[in-house]
C-alpha cells in the first residue's frame, strides 16, 4: 500500500543557512511515528513544509497520493493534513466551543460542500471536548485555561478538521509528568480511531511510550529512522542527540 | 432570518430618526446630521476590515475621496441621480480595496497601514494631476434647482445617507453574526492558526477590503453635492482618515455597534465645538478623546460596558 505521507528529497534553506537537507521519509495510514532531534536540528521546520506555512525550494510533499508542492495552508487542512502548534494559538476572542468550531466549518462543511446544522455543530464539538476531556470548559475563554488544557483544546481544535494525518508539534513541553501520560493516552485513543499520527517531541518517556516508529533529525539531515528501540542505540543518534 | 429582522429595525430606526428630524425644522440640523451620518458609514466601513479583521487602514480618505471624485467626474460628463452614484463610488472604490488587497496583504500590522497610508498619497497625487475633475483649482457642483422626493435637497441629501448608514451598519452586523465574521475574527486572532484550520485566509480579507472600500465610496459619492466646491485638500482631508480609525476605537472595535456609538459621539461633539468653539478644534477634541480611551477603556465603551456587566455576575 502507498504511504499516506511522503516526503522526497525535501530541502529548506532561510538564506545561507540550510535548515533541512534532502529529507526523504514516508509514513503510512495508521501509524504512529515519533520524531526527535535536538533544538534547531528542523522538526518544527519540516512541520511547516508538510503543512504549507513554508515552503521548500526543492523536493516533493506528497499526501493521499498526490502531490501538494504549491497548495495553501488552508487548502492541505481540506485535505486531510492537520497540526498542533508547539505554542498553542487559540483563537483568543472565542470560547473554546467555538474555537472548535471554526474547523468544523471551514474545513469539515468545505470539504462536504454542505452546510452543519447549529445541533449538529453543538453535537460535534460536545464529542470533540468529551475526547479531550473538556466537556465542562466549552463556554470558558482561552485565556481561563490551565496550561494542559490549551494543550488539549490545540489538539481537540486540530482533530476537529477530521484529519487523516495529524503532527502534534511539541504538545507536551513543560507539562508535568501526570500531563504528559495525560496527553500521550489521548494521542493514542486519537490513533486507534484511525488517524495517522507524528509526535514531535522532546520528553523522551512519552516518544517511547508513544511511537511504533523513530525519525531522528540532526541539524537538518535525517540519521535514524526505524524501530524505536533499535535508533535509541544507534550509535550516531547517541553521539548527536543524546550526548555522550 | 435575525439579519433581515435586523434591517427592519434598522429601517424602522432610520426613519423614525428622520420623521423627527423633520419635526425640528431647522435647515441646519440636516447639514450637521449629514456630516454624523456619512461618518457613521464611514466608521462602520472602516470596523469591516480593522475591526473584524484587525488590518488597521490609515488610507480611509482615500476610498472616499475615490467615491466623491467618481460623482465629480460623472457630474461633468452626464449627470446621473444621486443613489446611482453611490452605487457607482461604491463598485469603483470597491476594487480599488479589492487591488489594494492584492498588493499589499502579504504585510501585517504597522506595514500595512503604512502602505495604506502610501495609497493615500498616491491616489490624492493622481486627482490633484487629473484636469477634468479640476485639479488642484477644485471643482464646482451646481445642484439641481430642487431634489426629487423632498424638494429641499439638503433633506434629500440628508434621507440618502441615512439610508445608507442603516445599509452599512446593517451589512457589519449581518457579517458579524455570520460564518464569514467567524472567519474574520480567526485572522484577527491568529492568521497562521485560522489558516491550519482551513480559514482561506487569502480570500476573506479581500473581501474585507473590498467590502470596506465600497462603503467609504459609497459614503464619499453624495459628498460634491453636500459641499457644492470639492478641492483635494478637503477630498482627502485628514480628518477622514483620524475620524473613521478614531470613532470605531471609541466606541469598540469588535461590534456593529462599537463604530456606530463612536461616530454619534465624537461626530456631534465635533458638530457642537464647530459652532461653538472653531471649527479647527475638532481633530484636538477627537486626538483627546481618543489618547483617553486607549488609557481607560482599550476596548472602547462597548468593552467597558461588557466590563460593567462581567463584574456584575462575578
Amino acid at each position: 500500500m502507498a504511504n499516506l505521507l511522503e516526503v522526497d528529497d525535501l530541502t529548506k534553506r532561510f538564506g545561507g543557512f540550510v535548515a533541512l537537507e534532502n529529507i526523504s521519509l514516508g509514513v503510512a495510514q495508521g501509524d504512529r511515528v515519533g520524531l526527535i532531534g535536538p533544538n534547531g536540528s528542523g522538526k518544527s521546520t519540516l512541520v511547516n513544509c508538510i503543512c504549507g506555512t513554508l515552503h521548500n525550494e526543492t523536493g516533493t510533499v506528497r499526501f493521499n497520493g498526490a502531490p501538494v508542492d504549491g497548495l495553501k495552508t488552508y487548502e492541505r487542512t481540506r485535505l486531510g493534513l492537520a497540526r498542533s502548534f508547539q505554542l498553542p494559538r487559540p483563537f483568543t476572542s472565542m470560547n473554546v466551543k467555538d474555537n472548535l468550531c471554526i474547523p468544523l466549518i471551514y474545513t469539515v462543511d468545505a470539504r462536504a460542500k454542505s452546510r452543519l446544522t447549529q445541533a449538529e455543530l453543538d453535537a460535534r464539538c460536545g464529542e470533540l471536548l468529551e475526547l479531550v476531556g473538556l466537556k465542562d470548559k466549552a463556554q470558558k475563554m482561552p485565556r481561563d485555561l490551565t496550561q494542559v488544557e490549551m494543550r488539549k483544546l490545540e489538539l481537540a481544535r486540530a482533530m476537529a478538521a477530521e484529519p487523516k494525518l495529524l503532527m502534534a508539534d511539541e504538545a507536551m513541553a513543560g507539562l508535568s509528568h501526570s500531563e504528559v501520560t495525560d496527553i500521550v493516552s489521548l494521542l493514542i485513543r486519537l490513533n486507534e480511531r484511525g488517524v495517522t499520527i507524528i509526535m514531535i517531541e522532546h520528553i523522551m518517556s512519552a516518544v517511547m511510550s508513544f511511537s511504533q516508529r523513530l525519525i531522528v533529525l540532526v541539524s537538518g539531515r535525517k540519521i535514524a529512522d526505524g524501530a524505536p528501540q533499535q535508533v535509541i542505540q544507534d550509535p550516531d543518534v547517541v553521539r548527536a542527540y543524546l550526548g555522550q | 432570518m435575525r439579519s433581515s429582522w435586523f434591517l427592519l429595525c434598522a429601517v424602522a430606526v432610520g426613519a423614525a430618526v428622520f420623521g423627527l428630524s423633520r419635526l425640528i425644522q431647522s435647515e441646519y440640523f440636516f447639514f450637521a446630521g449629514y456630516v454624523v451620518l456619512q461618518y457613521i458609514v464611514l466608521a462602520t466601513a472602516w470596523n469591516i476590515l480593522g475591526g473584524y479583521t484587525g488590518y488597521v487602514n490609515f488610507g480611509s480618505a482615500a476610498f472616499f475621496a475615490i467615491g466623491a471624485y467618481a460623482s465629480v467626474a460623472i457630474h461633468k460628463t452626464y449627470p446621473l441621480p444621486i443613489p446611482v452614484l453611490i452605487v457607482i463610488g461604491g463598485v469603483i472604490s470597491g476594487l480599488v480595496g479589492l487591488g489594494t488587497g492584492y498588493l499589499t496583504l502579504r504585510l501585517r500590522g504597522a506595514f500595512f497601514a503604512i502602505a495604506t497610508l502610501a495609497l493615500a498619497v498616491v491616489v490624492q497625487t493622481l486627482i490633484t494631476n487629473w484636469d477634468y475633475v479640476g485639479g488642484s483649482r477644485g471643482a464646482y457642483i451646481l445642484r439641481p434647482a430642487s431634489a426629487p422626493l423632498l424638494g429641499n435637497y439638503i433633506e434629500y441629501l440628508f434621507l440618502i445617507m441615512l439610508a445608507l448608514a442603516v445599509i452599512a451598519v446593517a451589512t457589519a452586523r449581518a457579517i458579524e453574526t455570520s460564518r464569514l465574521g467567524f472567519g474574520f475574527a480567526t485572522i484577527r486572532d491568529d492568521e497562521l492558526a485560522a489558516e491550519a484550520s482551513g480559514v482561506p485566509t487569502l480570500k476573506l480579507k479581500l473581501i474585507a477590503t473590498t467590502l470596506s472600500g465600497a462603503f467609504m465610496g459609497m459614503a464619499g459619492a453624495p459628498l460634491p453635492y453636500y459641499v457644492t466646491y470639492l478641492d483635494p485638500a478637503s477630498g482627502f482631508s485628514l480628518a477622514y482618515a483620524v475620524n473613521s480609525i478614531a470613532m470605531p476605537l471609541v466606541g469598540g472595535t469588535t461590534t456593529w455597534i462599537g463604530p456606530l456609538v463612536g461616530a454619534i459621539l465624537l461626530g456631534t461633539i465635533q458638530q457642537i465645538a464647530t459652532v461653538t468653539i472653531s471649527s479647527a478644534v475638532n481633530l484636538l477634541i477627537v486626538g483627546l478623546i481618543l489618547i483617553a480611551f486607549v488609557i481607560i477603556a482599550p476596548n472602547g465603551l462597548v468593552g467597558l460596558v461588557q466590563g460593567w456587566f462581567a463584574k456584575k455576575d462575578a
